[in-house]
């Protein structure tokens, strides 16, 4: 076990790992950091890999199937890349009763993969998230972090299509 | 702290104010059943088999994680709690692949054990057939996930007592399971000392040491109770 | 990002300010909303007691679901032993339909930090969180804002407006677990851990964060204290009906003209809240039912429509005040869908600890999921109101115990549906796929 003060080795010279070093710092290097930390590798790199998961463990002097069960445990933690694109069906329940389902079916159709999965070609992620805070305006789609509210598959098929088609 | 007097089962009892009623029950010989309780280790509250009822709460109360109080009036045994106690034993049963015959604690599990004291003579739920996995990469010992009840007493005796912190609980809900690090193979843990404990604690025969055949693993977990008395002692 | 406007101007508004426009990123604005006000008043005039006094009598509960009265929580912190103490706000708003407390958060947040910080003089505590859901990147960046620009301004810090008293407030990261408004498992998330929920007692008053007494309280709660504080405890308990006191904000949404952001008096009847309010149902379709309390809620027909909202009427209906969402559901709602949809939610969000709610509600979902599908029997009806019971009756915490609800109220006004789905293989609201299931042995 390393002493607290020394600073754990990134992976990498990428200069990212320093803004994930900056969280644990600011947090005194303390277990309870694990999940800001968490935070700020997603925010960094996009997604929280077993790379990632070690060197957070060493950081914070954790356990690491404490870090993984935490990093699996919360749903907004990424563990493999994502597309290029991102679309995010919203599941609230607004967007259930204004025909999310049939959005989500139709998207699924066209990309041929299933909410939180990725397209082959790494073109698009497919999302679903609970309430995005615009029921007003459901059912509500945000494709790469556009809010579209009143979705109809018809509109979405001619964007996913023009994300998945051309190169 | 304080002695109370209470009531468990019409019985009049006593005990610290700082015990729960699992404890005080068992000091007085009435039996309540547990699934993830073990003496020695943490409170998990987790497998609901020990709710009890008191006088005066509407609802239900783990004995495993509630202190007792000067008056208090406990049932350990009614109808309505062996109804809900036979359903989780149920639940269990369905949850997982439980093939009693050919499983190494065949008429050594608790699980089993519960169910009978239970009168569980069918399972009313269906079955949910998961696909689970088994992971015999340990050179010693292996998991049958499809045997796992979710206990968390191998995760609780690796950490709490072994001081190891091999396992955890990955993912959640009906997709929780218990892992080993980064839920990488066991065998090739860093930080597994290959102690047994979990072995020893693990109530079914989802843990087990390899080299067994059916109902051959007999498991010992008195050691709990006695390593945390002893380190007690010490400091 | 979309910010929401209230779409309704009521006479009175506690928690929402609808009649000034002020900026959320400047301090100096809110003043004019007498920011502050309450806090100066109650660090130079008021003893802690006295604060907690004036909680009680105002008759405030909690704004996150169950109600329970504030002082009398505050109380309890205050008395307990052990230090530091902590004040934690919940601003992790997990029901899947709701937008309450994001707009308070984003458009309001000196006023919740300002609740926090008084509460923390009447506890006794010098550390605050405030723990809000990553989906809520503007609440977040305001909030912390706005932590920063009263530091500046020694409302936060050390010997807050010159008294000795200090106090700090940092912002936590919910991570998408709808368990973690838990409070319970809110704990062990900011304590860096997986958010399982743990049995109560101990109740975090006396055994809260890395094991001190905190105090967990709803972002609206603490949007309330400042202004209880300026105009007195008379004055907000006047306001409300006899056991609910004061104003609640609710998300009306799904199928009603109107949708957005309400503040009414508790006491406000359903049928105002959707068809004045919210300017009924559109396209000319017919009431069917109001889902209250999110996954732990019920859905409420017609016929109750001029039942008063507040915490014990919603209680008695088998719904659930719960955060403040406000889903209208017409005719082409079928509520059989709804149960499963709920059910679907709370199994994808169960933690997984506790047996009953871990498999019971996987158990419940496959049901429902035969009933919608045209292919349960009586039996399996029989045996999802057999789990209901026990799933709400042995789980450890509120998901669990909550999650059969939406079945319960459904089963109780709409079993109709239930039995036509079951019995005549047929979806009255042209919804489920039973339907094409039978179309299309009809057309083969
Ligand atoms: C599953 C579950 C989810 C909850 N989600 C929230 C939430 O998102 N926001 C909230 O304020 N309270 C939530 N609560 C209630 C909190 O546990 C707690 O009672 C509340 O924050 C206390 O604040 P109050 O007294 O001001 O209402 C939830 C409870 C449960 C059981
Ligand atoms: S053998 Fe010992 S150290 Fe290894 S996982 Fe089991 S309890 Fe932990
Ligand atoms: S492996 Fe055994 S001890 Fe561990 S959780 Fe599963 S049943 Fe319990
Ligand atoms: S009721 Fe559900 S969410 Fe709550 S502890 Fe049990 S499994 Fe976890
Ligand atoms: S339910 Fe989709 S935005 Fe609220
Ligand atoms: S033994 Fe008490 S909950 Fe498992």
């Amino acid at each position: 076990m390393q002493p607290i003060s020394t600073k754990p080795t990134p992976p990498s010279d990428d200069k990212r790992w320093r803004i994930v070093t900056a969280t644990m710092r600011r947090h005194g290097f303390r277990p309870d950091a694990l999940i800001e930390t968490l935070h700020s590798v997603q925010e960094a790199f996009g997604y929280v890999d077993d790379e990632a998961m070690r060197f957070v463990a060493r950081g914070l002097q954790l356990p690491p199937s404490r870090v993984y069960g935490a990093a699996t445990f919360y749903n907004y933690f990424m563990l493999k890349p994502q597309g290029e694109h991102t679309c995010v069906v919203c599941l609230g329940t607004a967007c259930y009763i204004k025909g999310a389902a049939e959005v989500l079916e139709q998207l699924q159709l066209l990309t041929g993969v299933k909410p939180g999965e990725t397209t082959p070609d790494k073109k698009v992620s497919l999302l679903s998230a609970r309430c995005m805070g615009a029921c007003g305006l459901a059912p509500v789609v945000v494709l790469d972090g556009e809010v579209n509210g009143m979705a109809s598959p018809e509109a979405l098929t001619a964007k996913v299509e023009e994300w998945t088609h051309h190169d | 702290m304080s002695v109370v007097t209470l009531k468990i089962d019409d019985r009049d009892v006593s005990g610290r104010d700082d015990e729960t009623i699992l404890e005080i029950a068992r000091e007085n010989g009435i039996v309540i059943p547990t699934l993830c309780y073990l003496e020695g280790l943490s409170i998990a509250g987790a497998c609901r088999l020990c709710l009890v009822e008191v006088k005066g709460s509407s609802k239900l109360l783990p004995a495993c994680a509630t202190r007792v109080s000067e008056g208090m009036e406990v049932s350990t045994q009614s109808e309505r709690l062996t109804h809900y106690r036979r359903m989780i034993i149920e639940m269990l049963f369905a949850e997982g692949n439980h093939i009693c015959s050919v499983c190494v604690s065949n008429g050594h599990c608790q699980l089993q054990d519960a169910a009978v004291a239970l009168g569980v003579d069918h399972i009313g739920v269906p079955y949910l057939y998961p696909n689970r996995t088994v992971d015999a990469s340990h050179e010693l010992f292996g998991i049958d996930h499809n045997r796992c009840i979710l206990c968390a007493r191998c995760v609780r005796v690796c950490d709490e007592v072994e001081g190891a912190h091999t396992w955890d609980v990955g993912a959640r809900g009906i997709e929780a399971r218990v892992i080993t690090d980064f839920r990488t193979p066991w065998g090739d843990s860093d930080t597994c000392t290959s102690c047994g404990k979990c072995v020893q604690v693990c109530p079914t025969g989802a843990l087990f040491a390899k080299g067994k055949s059916a109902g051959e693993m007999m498991k010992q977990s008195e050691f709990v109770q006695y390593l945390v008395a002893m380190r007690g002692r010490q400091s | 990002m979309i910010e929401e406007r209230p779409l309704y101007i009521p006479e009175q508004n506690i928690v929402l300010e609808h009649n000034h426009e002020i900026d959320p990123e400047q301090l100096d604005d809110y003043f004019k909303i007498d920011g502050f006000a309450a806090l100066n008043h109650v660090l130079t005039e008021m003893t802690p007691p006295e604060v907690i006094d004036q909680l009680s009598r105002s008759g405030l509960r909690g704004r996150g679901g169950a109600g329970y009265p504030t002082g009398l929580k505050w109380q309890t912190v205050a008395k307990a032993q052990g230090s530091p103490k902590y004040v934690i706000c919940n601003g992790d708003e997990g029901d899947p339909g709701a937008f309450m407390d994001r707009n308070v958060m984003e458009a309001y947040p000196f006023k919740v930090l300002e609740g926090m910080t008084i509460a923390a003089y009447a506890i006794g505590a010098s550390q605050g969180f405030i723990y809000v859901r990553a989906e809520y990147p503007l609440a977040v960046q305001r909030l912390k804002n706005a932590i920063r620009q009263m530091e500046k301004h020694n409302y936060l810090g050390k010997n807050i407006a010159g008294t000795p008293f200090s106090f700090d407030i940092d912002v936590r990261l919910g991570a998408g677990a709808f368990v973690c408004g838990e409070e319970t498992a809110l704990i062990a998330s900011i304590e860096g851990r997986r958010g399982n929920p743990r049995p109560r007692p101990p109740y975090p008053a006396e055994h809260g964060l890395f094991g001190c007494p905190t105090l967990i309280n709803n972002v609206e709660t603490f949007a309330n204290v400042a202004p209880i504080l300026r105009n007195g405890a008379e004055w907000f308990a006047s306001i409300g009906t006899e056991k609910s006191k004061g104003t609640k904000v609710f998300a009306l949404s799904g199928r009603i003209a109107r949708a957005g952001l309400i503040e009414v008096p508790m006491g406000t009847t359903l049928r105002e809240i959707v068809f004045e309010i919210g300017g009924g149902i559109p396209d000319g379709k017919a009431y069917k039912a109001v889902q209250t309390g999110g996954p732990s809620g019920g859905c409420i027909p017609s016929d109750y429509l001029d039942v008063p909202v507040d915490y014990e009427s919603l209680l008695n209906l088998g719904s659930f005040m719960g955060s403040g969402g406000m889903i209208v559901m017409d005719e082409t709602s079928c509520m059989v869908d709804v149960a499963r949809y709920f059910m679907e939610f709370c199994m994808s969000e169960s933690c997984g600890k506790c047996v009953p709610c871990r498999v019971g509600t996987a158990q419940m979902y496959q049901l429902l999921t035969k009933i919608v599908h045209g292919d349960a029997t009586l039996n399996d009806l029989a045996l999802l109101e057999t789990l209901c019971d026990m799933v709400r009756t042995t789980s450890l915490c509120g998901l669990g115990q909550g999650a059969p609800n939406p079945v319960m109220s459904t089963l109780r006004y709409f079993r109709d549906e239930y039995i036509a789905h079951i019995v005549e293989k047929r979806c009255p609201a042209g919804v489920c796929p039973v339907h094409k299931h039978v179309q299309q042995e009809v057309s083969a």
